[in-house]
């Protein structure tokens, strides 16, 4: 199969929705195959990347944060960009600076860009085919 | 003719707009045009049978092909399908859109 650019567009936000589980599923399988992907991040999605969400203990259940092993959606979202990276693509992450702003979300983990909405139709053009996984 | 992919992530006890979206796949395939409903998340629960799965059994009969996501199967321990409807890992929604196909979420 020959490179393709397939653009995804996400709208949760972090912690709430399996609809940012399968958003990661698909990611991580077209990054496998050496696709290019690009993701433009609206709305609540903006905080996936936020730099600042920290793990946490479990005291309920006795757990330190080592023993808890929380994950946080920034790490993914860095272990999938390093992933596409190995497999000969890419993955380019934007996120709506309108929407950060609201949200005081600003410090992303590296890699990640920050644009308007004008930049997911441009994906959107510049792509093979394109996604939308809205929320309710 | 149009090749489609809708991926349905919700669960029709819970939202009555699937009905629609299953009305709109099957409309499609009796015009002609490859449809295939991709069944993901909650919206794989009706693949287990219940008051709602004849309607994805008729789709099939209607010409769409109906596909569960494997590992939402197994989350909700489905592990007998009703009639049309078929296993499949997630890697299809890939397929499909690195073939072209106009892809839906819902």
């Amino acid at each position: 199969m020959a490179k393709k650019i397939l653009t995804l567009l996400l709208m949760d936000a972090p912690y709430e929705s399996s609809r940012t589980t399968t958003a990661f599923r698909l990611i991580d399988i077209a990054t496998k195959r050496g696709h290019d992907v690009k993701v433009f991040a609206y709305e609540g999605a903006v905080a996936l990347t936020f730099a600042k969400q920290a793990p946490h203990g479990n005291a309920v259940h006795g757990r330190d944060v080592a023993q808890e092993d929380h994950p946080n959606p920034k790490d993914w979202v860095a272990a999938l960009m390093e992933q596409a990276t190995s497999s000969g693509g890419k993955l380019e992450w934007t996120n709506c600076g309108l929407c950060v702003d609201e949200r005081g979300v600003g410090e992303a983990i590296p890699g990640v860009g920050r644009g308007s909405p004008v930049d997911a139709w441009k994906a959107a053009e510049a792509s093979d085919n394109s996604l939308l996984i809205p929320t309710r | 003719m149009a090749a489609y992919l809708f991926i349905e992530s919700r669960d029709p006890f819970d939202s009555n707009d699937c009905a629609q979206l299953w009305s709109l796949a099957s409309s499609l395939a009796k015009n002609g045009d490859t449809v295939t409903l991709f069944l993901v998340q909650n919206g794989v629960l009706p693949a287990r049978k219940s008051a709602k799965s004849d309607a994805l059994s008729a789709l099939a009969k209607d010409g769409v092909e109906v596909l569960a996501d494997e590992f939402s199967l197994r989350e909700r321990g489905i592990a007998e399908l009703v009639s049309g409807v078929k296993k499949a890992p997630l890697d299809v929604v890939v397929d499909h859109m690195e073939a072209g196909r106009k892809t839906v979420w819902h």
